[in-house]
């Protein structure tokens, strides 16, 4: 390969003159993760809205949930940032939609919604599984024992629930992590832009890839082992399907 | 909002949306899945090799791949393939080749890594007994594999693959990132040239629910159909 190596380059100053391209990385890394987190919020509590109320006996409001989790399911997540960032603008009243523009971050709560709503169906998935595989017994003791569905859900289905689906909201948030680097498309200088417009300005392609990739693992494996102590101390002791290795 | 709503900007373009942009997200799909699945299933068999010369790079693999977003991996792959296609063919500088070749390396490439863990799940749900009757046959391995284990590890998983492909079939939209006219870049330039923002990108996310919701519901019957009872 008659590739020029260039280590060095990181320490380099940007074009923005004030940071080196190693700070305009870790720059681009705390937009990746502020993106990430305040999407995985709203994911958490649409997601959980909607998982419950699919495992309601309402026959309404389980089609409800089904068409909610159906429409962000099926339309890629970039399209759905473009419908965000340039279609709602222009359908809403025109006062809201100048107002929507002229926000000073546009991209970044653009990346935020979309990418929250995008995870909150598929969250929305794992909170029903993780509900419909507790015992049914659980439910009918509860409701026999006088508690109102509210008072089931909120004492005996979901604290049981939410344990067993740790596992599954783990990789779901590994995804939403990785997905924030959708947003670039929409001008957010995330990591992976941040690394694109470092190979545009200092032609240390590999160098700058290779940067982000070892940042992304990094939080990758930051977020699992953190999951996994969350997994260890959340752990119902004799529970099979919270925790395995607790079972023995 | 339908006011100013502007159909015929989707009419005059349909031509452009499919013959164009839409054959470019299908044929990359379903070369990306085929390439994928056959790479998946043969970096499933390391894994399950129980050789660490074959297990550990596999796993090292796969494990590299689902940690970084599809888009950095296109972004890889579009400036990496030059240097391969230089170090394969010994050419004297880096290869030119085209966005569809890179885009194609990356997805295969990327998807393989999904496609291995569906494959390994697969493999996994065959009884042991079933390898332990095949050997005591005398099958080699590669008889076990082609004849026993893999047939049906296929048909256990084929509803697990095909949903993987409608993902693949979604993330096709990321090509956007190299300006590439696939269905949505089509949309996007017919969008941007004509100032027709809405209109298009609406359309987009109707075709792209009516594909995926379409083929989901397939999937769910097929699923349905091939289940076998024990």
């Amino acid at each position: 390969m008659n590739y020029h190596w260039n280590w060095g380059i990181f320490w380099d100053i940007s074009p923005d003159g004030a940071h080196s391209y190693l700070q305009t990385l870790l720059l681009g890394t705390t937009w990746t993760l502020a993106t990430a987190f305040f999407a995985w919020c709203l994911a958490l509590l649409f997601g959980s809205i909607i998982g419950v109320i699919r495992t309601t006996p309402n026959a309404w409001l389980v089609r409800l949930g089904n068409a909610y989790v159906e429409l962000f399911r099926n339309i890629p997540l970039l399209v759905q940032m473009f419908l965000w960032y340039f279609v709602l603008p222009e359908v809403v009243p025109q006062a809201i939609g100048t107002w929507l523009k002229q926000q000073p971050n546009a991209s970044f709560y653009t990346a935020v919604v979309a990418l929250g709503f995008y995870t909150s169906a598929r969250v929305a998935e794992q909170v029903r599984a993780g509900i419909l595989s507790l015992a049914q017994g659980q439910r009918l003791a509860a409701l026999a024992l006088g508690l109102t569905l509210p008072q089931a859900y909120g004492f005996v289905l979901l604290p049981m629930a939410y344990r067993i689906m740790l596992p599954p909201l783990t990789s779901e948030l590994l995804n939403i992590i990785k997905n924030s680097s959708v947003a670039l498309t929409i001008g957010l200088m995330e990591l992976t832009a941040r690394a694109r417009s470092m190979q545009e300005f200092s032609f240390q392609v590999f160098e700058a890839f290779t940067a982000a990739t070892v940042i992304y693992i990094v939080i990758n494996i930051a977020v699992t082992f953190a999951m996994r102590a969350l997994e260890r101390r959340t752990a119902v002791s004799g529970f099979i399907g919270a925790s395995p290795a607790a079972a023995h | 909002m339908f006011a100013n709503f502007d159909f015929d900007v989707i009419a005059r373009s349909l031509r452009y949306l499919f013959f164009d942009g839409m054959t470019f997200t299908l044929i990359l799909t379903a070369l990306a899945t085929a390439g994928g699945i056959v790479f998946g299933t043969m970096l499933a068999l390391m894994r399950l090799s129980g050789f660490p010369l074959l297990a550990v790079p596999a796993t090292g693999y796969v494990n590299l791949m689902r940690s970084v977003p599809l888009v950095l991996m296109i972004f890889w792959f579009y400036f990496l393939v030059p240097y391969i296609g230089q170090w394969l063919t010994g050419a004297e500088r880096p290869i030119q080749v085209g966005y569809f070749t890179s885009s194609l390396v990356a997805f295969t490439l990327f998807e393989a890594a999904y496609f291995c863990e569906i494959m390994r799940a697969g493999i996994q749900s065959i009884s042991r007994g079933q390898l332990a009757a095949a050997q005591a046959l005398g099958m080699s391995y590669p008889q076990t594999m082609g004849y026993i284990v893999l047939p049906q590890a296929f048909r256990n998983m084929l509803p697990v693959l095909l949903t993987q492909t409608i993902i693949l079939f979604q993330d096709t939209s990321l090509v956007y990132v190299l300006s590439i006219t696939d269905f949505l870049g089509a949309a996007s330039k017919v969008a941007q040239r004509d100032g027709r923002l809405v209109e298009m990108y609406l359309f987009a996310a109707v075709v792209y629910f009516v594909i995926s919701f379409a083929a989901s519901q397939g999937v769910r019957a097929l699923s349905h159909r091939t289940a076998i009872i024990r």
